[in-house]
């Protein structure tokens, strides 16, 4: 006799509408102060950016530890649209977005150019029938040059492309936005300004991953950490460049528009496109990456698209994170993406376990309610005493369970439709990396 | 016709950019010593010299780790900032004398950082890499936030009272005190100490051996663990002497000062090429001089520096994805 099997996905959507209709009469209801209101939303928020991370590094191996910038830069980038729409600070009430739009479609046609005009590509020729008649030195300096020239020209026609855009985008929405109603302008703009968030942290993404992926893992990971400093270190003194920004004395002025559906809706959507991207022949050959890159590469895999391309989505779902943060509280101040709260994704996905979508999911519930609880829990005088408990736990949650709570096991319908045949260890293979280990550890 | 023609019209363009490159890489040197004068460009040089001999002892411990356990100990940079403290109080409260109170800077540091391998490393050797990875950076958190404390070191800026007055000594319009060639000596003679034990010394020789191959070392009789223990040791003992130092350099301490001189000196590690130490020591020297260049002549300098500072680490990177003194990586099957 065959027992009936409810479908993953009807589990697993119950659980879902059950999270989502408990917060969402939880508040209306009063049960819960906007305080904690604003927690679970962090959690939700701090989930999305670290499926972004699991993505680059449970997913595929690349060890990022940079995601912090991405974040920071969607933050920045929708609060620059939002706070424009409500206070008009550029001028009119589109004009950030504007210019943002122009700006990336213009970087985008750049990138599309220099990609068409196959640049190596053009380098090898011109040294190559150079070198007839010149030393090899000489004749790559010329073909250095070459490209050199090409690329300025190119990125030269795309600033006229997005000089060009910005001349028709800028009325345009102008107009739009201002015979819409009010309640149908806001969501827009929100929206807009969530997508664009995601899209600029997705081309810096791609721009940072297109000249470090090459990296080898640990040295790739402490370049990425650089590159979150720098973010850091220039949106500390952003007021030089866009006033509104204010530097190191905090943005403020940023509409607080993050709701709970807005959020939890995020959170599910990118859920989803991230759960059937890994399941499709894509996703595979990305884990198939972190695996073994020489293994993967020998099958016909491309290895450095699929690194490019795991690291441009998850900047893009950091990015969008960082939006939904931004519009949570309505104010931004640099040392939210320090250091210091860059390792907060890191420490969740390897909690969760590295290549578990649940698992990150769970994580990030768990490590708000850890940091807000010990808020809750402490006596009067001992809140000092919170961060010095919360590492206490990190290290006997590590030392209990080093392999995080759920390992690579994923629940309901996240699972794949068929299990994989024995738990794949945590990449420790694309860890190693530096010049002394390659030749030795487990030969 | 045709070959001589593009010999004869390509390689002067060939050596025209290599001049124009040349003239302009003097030309931006000559611009900063003509902008301020050249004592002001000597000084920023030496001021950048003496940093980068701060961040070499940091560096070192952080390279040593990294070629042994593979692991970035993000906890170094605050056993750094304990180094500080302990020295600030042997010379504050108990009235000590430089050499004493470095010696005991160095020997809390090693002692901390060996409980800290026993509880928080040893545990997780075999699990993987990322475990430790994540421990590191609890046990920095603890150190910041538990010597923040009231009843430990407070959370507040200490001025740090140096051990011996500072004299300066005026050469060419050049100032060097005494504390800059306090902090190149006792540098120079760490570096030297500690290059002899890795080379001539039979525990140096288990190290190398250690870092090449575990697993080999262990069945040539070496105690793998001993090693681990006497390499984290070895490494808090130079960031002792590199918190003093750095608090004499700059006398104004706290618990979160090991953050970015412990980032930096970690970059600068990986600049060099990790793993090696001359690297680790280059590299060091190349980061404290863009600091130090970056605050000087730069408009708004100061509060860029840290921008530059991890620029010209991926510059590098671009052109050596291996580090200045690194090994081209080799995939093996």
């Amino acid at each position: 006799m065959k027992r009936l099997q409810v479908p993953s996905w009807i589990t697993t959507l119950a659980v879902a509408l059950l999270a989502f209709f408990g917060v969402w009469y939880a508040k209306q209801g009063g049960h819960i102060s906007v305080y904690w209101y604003q927690v679970v939303q962090l959690a939700a928020i701090t989930a999305i950016s670290a499926l972004g991370l699991n993505l680059i590094y449970g997913f595929n191996g690349q060890f990022s530890l940079g995601h912090i910038g991405f974040y920071a830069i969607g933050a920045y980038g929708s609060a620059l649209i939002t706070k424009d729409y409500v206070t008009k600070w550029s001028g009119s009430q589109t004009g950030a977005l504007a210019w943002m739009l122009a700006g990336q479609i213009g970087l985008v046609f750049a990138l599309v150019l220099i990609n068409k005009l196959g640049l190596p590509v053009v380098k090898k020729r011109i040294s190559s029938s150079l070198s007839e008649h010149l030393a090899p030195h000489e004749a790559n300096t010329l073909g250095t040059l070459a490209v050199l020239l090409i690329s300025a020209a190119s990125l030269a026609a795309s600033v006229a492309v997005a000089l060009g855009l910005h001349a028709l985008l800028a009325p345009a929405l102008e107009t739009i936005i201002s015979s819409l109603p009010e309640g149908a302008s806001r969501p827009l703009i929100f929206a807009l300004a969530l997508i664009n968030g995601g899209s600029i942290a997705a081309l810096v993404s791609y721009l940072v991953g297109l000249a470090l992926l090459r990296l080898g893992s640990d040295y790739f990971g402490i370049a990425t950490l650089g590159f979150a400093v720098m973010v850091y270190t220039a949106l500390q003194n952003s007021d030089l460049v866009i006033e509104t920004m204010k530097g190191a004395r905090g943005m403020v002025g940023i509409p607080p528009w993050s709701t709970w559906p807005w959020v939890a809706g995020g959170l599910v959507l990118l859920a989803i496109v991230m759960r059937n991207m890994l399941r499709s022949s894509h996703g595979r050959a990305m884990i198939s990456v972190r695996e073994d890159e020489i293994a993967s590469q020998s099958m016909g895999v491309d290895v450095t698209q699929l690194k490019n391309l795991a690291f441009t989505m998850g900047g893009f779902y950091a990015g969008v994170a960082g939006a939904l943060y931004a519009h949570l509280y309505g104010f931004l101040h640099p040392s939210s993406f320090s250091m210091i709260k860059g390792f907060d994704p890191l420490i969740i996905i390897v909690f969760g376990g590295l290549g578990s979508m649940t698992g990150t999911i769970l994580a990030s519930v768990m490590f708000a309610l850890v940091i807000e609880g010990l808020r809750v829990i402490l006596p009067q005088g001992f809140e000092d005493w919170r961060f010095v408990i919360y590492p206490i736990i990190l290290l006997l949650i590590m030392l209990l369970r080093p392999s995080g709570l759920l390992g690579t096991s994923e629940w309901g319908w996240l699972r794949a439709p068929l299990p994989p045949e024995r738990d794949i260890p945590v990449p420790n293979r694309s860890l190693r990396g530096s010049a002394v280990s390659a030749s030795s550890e487990e030969e | 016709m045709n070959r001589i023609l593009a010999k004869t019209l390509l390689r002067p363009v060939v050596w025209v950019i290599y001049a124009a490159l040349a003239a302009g890489l003097l030309y931006g040197i000559g611009y900063l010593v003509q902008l301020n004068g050249p004592t002001y460009f000597a000084q920023a040089i030496l001021d950048g010299l003496r940093l980068g001999f701060v961040y070499a002892l940091i560096a070192l411990g952080y390279t040593m780790v990294y070629g042994i356990v593979r692991l970035i100990n993000f906890a170094h940079g605050d056993v750094f900032m304990v180094g500080a403290f302990a020295s600030y109080y042997a010379v504050a409260r108990y009235g000590w004398s430089f050499v004493p109170a470095i010696l005991f800077a160095m020997v809390i540091c090693l002692l901390l950082n060996i409980v800290i391998e026993r509880v928080a490393y040893k545990p997780l050797r075999e699990a993987p890499r990322i475990a430790s990875l994540i421990t590191a950076i609890g046990v920095s958190f603890f150190l910041e936030s538990f010597t923040a404390l009231r009843f430990a070191f407070s959370a507040d800026y200490i001025t740090y009272k140096r051990p011996f007055e500072v004299t300066v000594w005026k050469f060419w319009g050049l100032s060097i005190t005494n504390a800059t060639v306090i902090i190149v000596g006792v540098t120079l003679a760490l570096v030297l100490g500690l290059q002899y034990v890795i080379r001539r010394t039979k525990i140096g020789k288990a190290m190398r051996a250690t870092s090449l191959d575990k697993s080999a070392a262990r069945l040539m009789g070496i105690n793998v663990d001993g090693v681990i223990t006497f390499t984290f040791a070895l490494g808090a003992a130079l960031a002792g002497a590199a918190g003093t130092l750095y608090a004499i350099a700059f006398p104004q301490i706290w618990t979160f000062m090991g953050i970015m001189p412990g980032l930096k000196a970690f970059t600068a590690a990986v600049l060099g090429g990790i793993g090696s130490v001359p690297g680790a020591f280059v590299g060091s020297l190349l980061m404290g001089t863009v600091d130090v260049l970056v605050v000087s002549f730069l408009p708004l300098g100061s509060r860029l520096r840290d921008l530059f500072a991890f620029l010209v680490l991926i510059v590098v990177f671009l052109v050596k994805p291996t580090g200045i003194f690194g090994e081209p990586q080799v995939e093996k099957v």
